[in-house]
């Protein structure tokens, strides 16, 4: 029922929405929840467990009830609080787990068997027969659980993240956030305010308190139109503060577009803010607190402060017969704002025996307490227990129910920090220094007046400016109430019956009380035995209460019993948000050779290399299978020429007198011996004695190299390479860059490779000039490239490396002539068979766990100079001769199919894991051979040449006989290489 | 959290690598034992409070940083260029 | 007190006046034949094993905190036996099997859900990887199966396949893999031996170890010295500190894995689900959670939380692996404290100090392990002898350059994992 006169929607904005397919009207500035109250409409939801009929509890984000599905097809979203949902036309919202509908739900029968289902039964049952659990009971269970559902649709909607920074943070625009920031701010600091509600005042536009002689709400727009003036300033309405993170580091999510009917105009629905704060002022307010009696769940039930909030703020009589239940003063201000427009109040009860409820002319039981209420879907009345004990009953239905106020510490606890108890308000507070930075301010300090909420925000904001090393300034502080808070503490109406702490999840004093009888007594152990805390308001609403049951059921004070952690976030935030822009393509970013869009053109699939992509193979019209244009590719660097861009190696351009030091220092081999205008193969090993990257290196100028790394390792060599100058050799004279994407560099491999390099050089080549692993500038049409004869087929090859801009050109330049020479560019696919078959490794070799020792190349590490790695890949362990050993692996039979990852066994043996005695690593089809071929690891393995042992791949059920062999398989002597 | 790199001023964590213990800095010499180097790659005091570690300045100016650092709490007590404390280590043998 | 459906049925018809505590708070005696440092899953299961298998009943569990307080009860509950290297594989495989039996044995519902788990591949080197290590897990008796994209679309069609930078290429699927309820794992342990007569002392916090000779003599508590010739470290986030007190130097570093459980939702994810390119895993609880996780932090700490940029990076590998889980919402983040060794997996052995044994470097994948753990460490701690299933977990390989089990094969020395 909507209050003629009152409230802050816009009238003039009618709104139509639907609630589970029925339409309703309510205002511009209505939530869900108010319009539905407004309408008449109690019943929001059910609950998790045990399918209660639920209405709103509050008025806010912590709400636990009145949980809803919003949107539909891929834009539906579960679980939004209906008490946070800002209506608009065309807003569709339907209620959630309930079957087949909220009003008529199957599952409510759970109510029924509560008593089996109390505190942790199902640890209990559910074991026979085993095999039952996986087939029948968890299915059931899971199906049963849950509370919306996601749509199963990908995301279709529009999220981003940004990043913000200010000298101060403040977060809540209630009363002491505006004071605080308007402190600051007229200091001259960067401030931020966030608030998570659309409209800025806090609980100023939810109560009737006035402040400067005016409505409060009215003086709180008057600053807020005043901070929004001022350029320092940044207003951010509908944004929550989710989390506290190291250094002034702050989560926070903004609701963009969600209050807009249409998602056009390209503005994301959320927005993940990182903030970064030099100074924090935490002003979120405090949450009421309900108190446990029985049935006090019912639709109709709520807080003594969002009844106020309804009928303030939004105008709308939240019943038509509402009593006020609560244990101190804060709450008899709902009475009389429900006087003030008219509203019947039917009773006070105040559980105090001295209460007095001033300015109030109905009726009052003090000392009394409600100790149950009636009416399933819609409370219909309550019975109250006076003062003489005796029972009486009111028919109301609404009832605002206040346990007193608990501060929202929760921020400050993000950084591990403690709350304190405070005995005088019977609530937790923020322990001082608890987030480096961050004071608290208000309500949340546990300061409840609007008086002392607006002094302390401005204390806190002339704190803050002290704190930035910015003057202070002289504030007004407007005049308010400053009525005091009295509070005894009433946590749970003794009685019999179920009375709720943890609305949602369905947790009861007695549920609490009976982990506490079987030994979860510690709070973790509580709250995990009953799922307290656990729901979608995280503890909001019921988890202080909750400790003081526990407290009072192992004889414990309640700080003694303490609270379970804060985590963030503070409010729930979809994954799309926290997500914001990976889906797709967005997760890494994507790196492109200079061939890249030529080899699209050409057909090539390119595969994921690492951040870059490489061409898999270059199809021709007619082949069918990949295999086939691989052994053509092969052909053409075993017979004519074949091109291949390798410009994602890492290339590292080093200079300086000590260059040639740091290369023996982090090679296994020797550099400095190494002749200008010549090429070496270099291994690398981590300080643990591994093979951490190989490549080659030349030797430019007398201190000049450019050193060659794989695909894989660029990022991780550079930095190695940096942590050994920096940490370990600061005293050495070189520096070093990344030149990777400076230069295009291409392999030009085949018997043919000469004449094409010369087809391209401005001054042709011979074999003289450039002997194998020689290596020196070049121009082509004028421009400055370089050139080494290097091969990583075992061919007469060369790398030819142009800057990258010419890069493109180049390709297509050697595609072109390659062709026509009868050859053609090759793809990874060619590339990896050319190397099997002389034995050359990859990272599928030297894979992290792989020693000099097991790939043949112990013999690389220098005895004549320190290197890194050194000295650990001398361990024991590490050269034993039981380790498994590179080898070549050939088919005993010619046709079968070798597979990497495929386990080798000694012939005859069960092929079981204390049989193991190694692994494949690399296979391929040679051509040449005519069979496949492998590289592989196996124990003693270069003793056991020519033995026939046994390959089993189980996951792709091949098994064959394989014979041990050398790793080079074609040109044994290197004789092409050198052609 | 937020780190001070001495050369490009305070930046986002995201920004740098991280290492760990700034023992690795110490690298055995030429005699040293096997206990020594057990010690220098593998054995950790890995205390609950203050320590040294070295991070990297990866995505900024790419230099090496002593951090001290409390592990309890997260915060960052002082941070020095990984170069300059290797040199100082050196000169005091 | 025997647990059944029928006791819950009697307990709901006459008011659940009769349950009785899983376990007593007993005090501490003056000396017991062995004590285990730590009340964490390890240890809890640890205590357990002695009392089971070697019958060791006088003994205690001394906890600092609360029962099930550490990695146990802040984990991502998955288990599985999917490891490719020797050493691991058997001790996992050993864990799967008494996992499988465990509420049974335990009296106690650890809903341990055989769901399966699927890792996803990206590339033809993945996917080799994957074979590999697939072939481990048959070769040790374990179940393994290669999918091809087509399997894994149709097993998981919510996965985006088309627009995707990296694209599945493929998955290994272990059936028998799964998730259990974390809390009731610590707890059904912790029921069963205090039933057996082991005391569990909570807020007993150890602050020195009593060494003589080299022989260990007990040790000094918060609640006063307790005095045993053999004493078992398994103190998982405290295992540099505790091992100081007996003049140990470990190599471990701890490190904070975050992971995240969003609001609950109807069923949608039927498996344990890991990303090969992102360090991103996920499944969904009983309750309806998303339970996620993925890559550690990367820093020290012993503060149980973490930071934006890797909560960040998690949800980012979900939204590029899923993006149907876009509109879920989290709810709670927590973070876990890792001992992360150099290679990357545990350590089970004894120590210089005769008596003393340490059980600890379980870095993320302490969870599954907790069965097998404390199996194989009751059975060192009762018989001096390594059990068979845990021989590799030597102390000295890092040393001597045997064993080493680096599984993630990135490297064995610190932090690279």
């Amino acid at each position: 029922m909507r209050i003629s006169g009152k409230g802050m929607v816009d009238r003039s904005k009618p709104v139509t929405f639907r609630f589970d397919g029925v339409p309703y009207g309510g205002f511009a500035g209505d939530t869900v929840a108010s319009a539905l109250l407004a309408n008449g409409v109690t019943l929001m939801g059910r609950s998790f467990k045990y399918h209660r009929p639920r209405g709103v509890l509050s008025a806010g984000s912590e709400e636990p009830n009145a949980l809803i599905t919003v949107g539909t097809g891929a834009q539906q979203e579960p679980n939004v609080r209906a008490t946070q949902v800002e209506i608009h036309d065309g807003l569709s919202a339907r209620s959630q787990n309930a079957w087949p509908t909220l009003d008529f739900d199957v599952m409510a029968v759970n109510d029924l068997a509560a008593p089996f289902l109390g505190a942790g039964f199902y640890y209990k049952t559910f074991m026979w027969p085993r095999r039952f659990w996986e087939s029948i009971y968890e299915p059931v269970i899971r199906k049963a659980a849950g509370l919306g559902a996601l749509s199963g649709q990908s995301n279709g909607d529009t999220y981003e993240k940004a990043f913000g920074f200010c000298d101060l943070l403040v977060i809540g625009a209630g009363p002491a956030g505006l004071m605080a920031a308007l402190t600051a701010a007229q200091g001259g600091a960067d401030v931020i305010l966030a608030d998570e509600d659309s409209l800025m005042g806090g609980r100023l536009n939810a109560d009737s308190a006035g402040v400067a002689e005016q409505a409060g709400s009215d003086w709180a727009a008057s600053i807020v139109a005043q901070l929004a003036a001022m350029e320092n300033v940044r207003l951010m309405p509908r944004t929550t503060v989710t989390g506290v993170y190291d250094g002034g580091t702050f989560g926070a999510l903004e609701r963009v577009n969600q209050h807009h009917g249409a998602r056009s105009g390209g503005a994301a629905l959320e927005c993940f803010w990182r903030i970064t704060a030099r100074r924090s002022v935490l002003a979120a307010g405090a949450i009421e607190r309900p108190v446990a009696f029985r049935n006090n769940d019912r639709p109709g039930i709520m807080t003594a402060g969002a009844v106020r909030a309804y009928v303030n703020r939004w105008g709308v009589a939240p019943g038509k017969r509402v009593a006020v239940f609560c244990n101190n003063d804060d709450a008899h201000q709902t009475a009389r704002d429900l006087e003030a427009v008219g509203l019947h109040v039917v009773a006070v009860i105040d559980s105090r025996a001295d209460a007095v409820v001033e300015d109030f002319d109905g009726q009052v039981f003090a000392g009394a307490q409600v100790c149950n209420a009636g009416g399933r879907k819609a409370l219909e009345s309550i019975t109250l227990r006076t003062a003489g004990g005796r029972e009486e009953t009111l028919q109301v239905d609404c009832l605002a129910m206040s346990g007193g106020w608990n501060p929202t510490v929760n921020l400050t606890c993000h950084l591990n920090g403690r709350p304190a108890w405070r005995e005088d308000i019977h609530a937790f507070v923020p322990t001082e220094g608890a987030v480096p930075g961050m004071a608290a301010a208000g309500a949340c300090a546990g300061v409840f007046s609007t008086a002392g909420c607006l002094a302390d925000g401005v204390k806190a904001g002339k704190a803050a400016l002290q704190a930035l090393g910015r003057k202070p300034v002289d504030v007004d502080l407007p005049a308010a109430e400053d009525a005091p808070y009295r509070i005894a503490p009433l946590w749970a109406v003794a009685g019999g019956g179920r009375a709720w702490l943890d609305f949602q999840n369905d947790v009861t004093v007695k549920d609490v009380s009976q982990a506490a009888v079987e030994n979860f007594k510690s709070v973790e152990h509580m709250k995990r035995y009953t799922t307290q805390g656990m729901a979608t308001d995280q503890g909001k609403n019921s988890n202080v209460a909750a400790l003081a049951v526990l407290a009072d059921a192992t004889g414990r004070g309640i700080p003694e019993t303490g609270t379970t952690t804060f985590r963030p976030p503070y409010v729930p935030v979809a994954i799309a948000a926290l997500g914001a822009g990976s889906q797709g393509h967005g997760f890494a970013p994507e790196r492109w050779t200079t061939s890249h869009f030529r080899s699209v053109e050409m057909g090539a699939p390119m595969i994921e290399a690492g951040l870059w992509y490489r061409p898999s193979y270059f199809p021709r019209a007619g082949e069918q299978t990949w295999r086939e244009s691989c052994d053509r590719e092969v052909g053409y660097v075993r017979n004519s020429v074949g091109v291949c861009d390798v410009s994602t190696l890492g290339k590292i351009d080093i200079q300086g007198p000590d260059a040639a030091k740091l290369l023996d220092f982090v090679y296994t081999n020797m550099f400095s011996t190494l002749k200008v205008g010549r090429v070496r193969y270099g291994l690398m090993l981590r300080e643990d004695g591994h093979v951490m990257d190989d490549g080659t290196c030349a030797r430019l100028g007398a201190q000049h190299y450019l050193m060659t790394t794989t695909t894989a390792a660029a990022g991780a060599v550079m930095r190695h390479l940096e942590f050994v100058t920096q940490c370990l050799r600061p005293d050495w004279q070189v520096t070093f860059t990344s030149v990777t994407e400076q230069w295009a560099q291409f392999a030009i491999a085949g018997p043919q490779a000469r004449v094409l390099v010369n087809e391209v050089l401005d001054v042709p080549i011979d074999g003289e000039s450039w002997p194998f692993m020689a290596c020196g500038a070049v121009t082509l049409g004028g421009i400055g490239g370089r050139l080494f004869r290097i091969s990583f087929s075992g061919e007469h090859a060369y790398e030819l490396a142009v800057p990258a801009r010419f890069g493109a050109a180049l390709f297509d330049e050697l595609a072109k002539r390659s062709q026509a020479l009868g050859g053609g560019p090759y793809g990874m696919e060619a590339l990896n068979v050319l190397r099997i078959e002389k034995g050359f490794i990859t990272h599928a070799e030297i894979e992290g766990r792989t020693t000099a020792f097991d790939v043949g190349m112990g013999r690389m590490i220098s005895a004549k100079k320190d290197c890194i790695g050194k000295t650990m890949a001398a361990r024991p362990g590490l050269v034993d001769v039981n380790r498994p050993q590179m080898v070549g692996l050939k088919p005993v039979d010619a046709q079968a199919k070798l597979t990497a990852g495929a386990h080798l066994f000694d012939a005859g043996v069960e092929t079981i894991r204390e049989n193991y005695q190694g692994h494949v690593s690399s296979v391929g089809y040679s051509p040449d051979l005519g069979r496949m071929i492998g590289l592989g690891f196996v124990r003693r393995g270069p003793e056991r040449m020519g033995e026939v042992i046994h390959l089993v791949d189980r996951m792709r059920g091949v098994e064959t006989e394989v014979e041990i062999c050398g790793t080079v398989f074609l040109d044994p002597e290197g004789e092409r290489v050198r052609g | 959290m937020r780190i001070e790199c001495p050369i490009c001023g305070e930046r986002d964590r995201r920004e740098f690598y991280y290492q760990g213990a700034a023992v690795m800095l110490a690298r055995p010499g030429d005699a040293a034992t096997e206990a020594e180097w057990q010690s220098y790659l593998h054995l950790r005091e890995n205390p609950a409070g203050r320590t040294d570690e070295l991070w990297q300045h990866e995505a900024g100016c790419r230099a090496w940083v002593v951090v001290t650092r409390d592990t309890t709490t997260h915060v960052i007590a002082t941070v020095r260029l990984a170069t300059d404390v290797a040199q100082t280590r050196e000169a005091t043998g | 007190m025997r647990f059944s459906g029928l006791r819950v049925l009697r307990e709901g018809l006459t008011g659940n006046k009769g349950w009785t505590p899983h376990w007593r708070d007993p005090e501490p005696k003056a000396e017991y034949d062995a004590i285990i440092i730590g009340g964490g899953g390890h240890g809890l299961s640890t205590a357990y094993y002695l009392a089971k298998n070697h019958g060791m009943t006088n003994i205690a569990v001394l906890e600092k905190g609360y029962l099930g307080g550490g990695n146990v009860g802040r984990n991502t509950t998955i288990v599985r036996a999917n490891y490719g290297l020797e050493g691991n594989s058997q001790f996992y495989s050993h864990s799967l099997k008494l996992w499988e039996g465990l509420e049974q044995d335990l009296n106690y519902n650890a809903m341990m859900s055989q769901r399966g788990v699927l890792m996803l591949c990206h590339s033809d080197g993945q996917r080799d990887a994957f074979a590999r290590r697939g072939n481990m897990m048959a070769a040790q008796g374990d179940d393994a199966e290669l999918l091809n994209v087509d399997q894994v679309r149709h097993l998981l069609p919510y996965l985006d396949f088309d627009n995707t930078r990296f694209p599945i290429y493929g998955g290994l699927l272990h059936r028998r893999g799964g998730t259990a309820r974390h809390d009731a794992v610590a707890w059904g342990y912790a029921r069963g031996a205090d039933q057996r007569g082991v005391d569990l002392i909570q807020q007993c916090e150890v602050t020195g170890i009593d060494i003589e000779q080299g022989v260990v003599m007990g040790v000094q508590t918060t609640r006063g010295p307790i005095r045993a010739r053999k004493v078992g470290m398994v103190v998982a986030g405290r295992s540099s500190q505790v091992a100081a007190m007996a003049g140990m130097r470990l190599p471990v570093e701890s490190h904070v894995l975050q992971a995240f459980v969003t609001e609950g939702i109807k069923p949608v994810i039927d498996h344990v689900i890991s990303f090969g390119m992102g360090h991103f895993y996920i499944s969904q609880s009983d309750k309806g959670g998303l339970v996620f996780g993925g890559d550690l932090d990367f820093y020290a700490s012993y503060a149980a939380r973490g930071n934006i940029p890797m909560m960040e990076h998690v949800m980012e590998a979900g939204m590029t692996l899923m993006p149907m889980i876009g509109k879920a919402k989290v709810l709670r983040s927590w973070g876990g404290i890792m001992d992360m060794t150099p290679d990357g997996s545990p350590i089970i052995d004894k120590t210089q100090t005769e008596g003393l044994f340490l059980n600890c470097g379980w870095c993320y994948g302490g969870f599954k392990a907790v069965p097998a753990s404390g199996d194989a460490f009751a059975h060192l701690i009762a018989t001096g002898e390594p059990h068979e299933a845990a021989a590799a977990y030597r102390l000295d390989r890092f040393r001597s350059g045997y064993g080493l089990m680096d599984e993630e094969a990135t490297g064995s020395q610190h932090n690279l994992h």
